[in-house]
């Protein structure tokens, strides 16, 4: 299957990255984080307890399933208002 | 119900005075502005970068204030909020509630406040006297927004 991980603020500006398509098998969100986090470096930002997660641009728990195509984003904390 | 995304600066009186522009049987309107200030953190503020997630940012934005609406009785609820450079002293965010008691626009203004702050995809980034910073995330709004899930 195929997502579509978007990437946010520092966490975009940490990875050097704003988003990318990443293969795989993914039963839900944190099937695919510990997936990105195994690349290591950098990628350990998605390793903080503060990470806030997306599907298909509604905020969601990591256990929540994943379909192919799906719009995953991660992150930090939101600081809007 | 109106919101708005947007870069460019408004006027915070005409949007209050929108809320009841033709509309009489409006008897409260309550509204919060935040401004951006020029201190944060025990560091001087000269600006900040306000990133979003757009399409989310309407969406979530769309939602809280659907939910305020189930739970209070409004006639009018606005929510505006800047994205991109702003400057100290701007303001950021609008939330307007117009209602025909006043009870009913303060806890539905406060409640989408408190959502925003915790739910909507907005992230600061401040230009402070050490360097850019993005602001953390804090515990107490996330106790504000907890207030209104309790029994």
């Amino acid at each position: 299957m195929s997502v579509n991980v978007q990437y946010f603020a520092r966490y975009r500006e940490t990875l050097g990255l704003d988003g990318e398509q990443v293969e795989g098998n993914f039963p839900n969100i944190d099937a695919l984080r510990l997936h990105l986090l195994a690349r290591e470096g950098v990628w350990e930002v998605l390793g903080e307890q503060s990470l806030m997660c997306a599907r298909n641009q509604e905020l969601c728990q990591l256990a929540e399933p994943l379909q192919a195509g799906d719009e995953v984003a991660f992150f930090p904390t939101v600081t809007g208002g | 119900m109106a919101i708005r995304v947007q870069e460019a600066a408004f006027d915070p009186g005409a949007e209050v005075n929108a809320l009841h522009a033709a509309n009489v049987g409006v008897g409260a309107v309550v509204s919060f502005v935040g401004y951006v200030r020029d201190f944060n953190e025990g560091r001087e503020v000269s600006g900040m970068f306000l990133e979003h997630y757009p399409g989310m940012t309407e969406k979530a934005l769309g939602k809280i204030t659907a939910e305020a609406q189930q739970r209070w009785p409004l006639l009018k609820l606005e929510v505006l909020h800047r994205v991109g450079s702003l400057e100290p002293g701007e303001p950021i965010v609008f939330v307007g509630v117009a209602s025909a008691h006043r009870q009913a626009a303060f806890e539905a203004c406060d409640f989408v406040m408190d959502y925003l702050k915790t739910r909507a995809p907005f992230w600061k980034k401040e230009n402070t006297s050490a360097g850019p910073k993005w602001v953390e995330g804090r515990e107490s709004d996330h106790a504000a927004a907890g207030r209104w899930t309790k029994p």
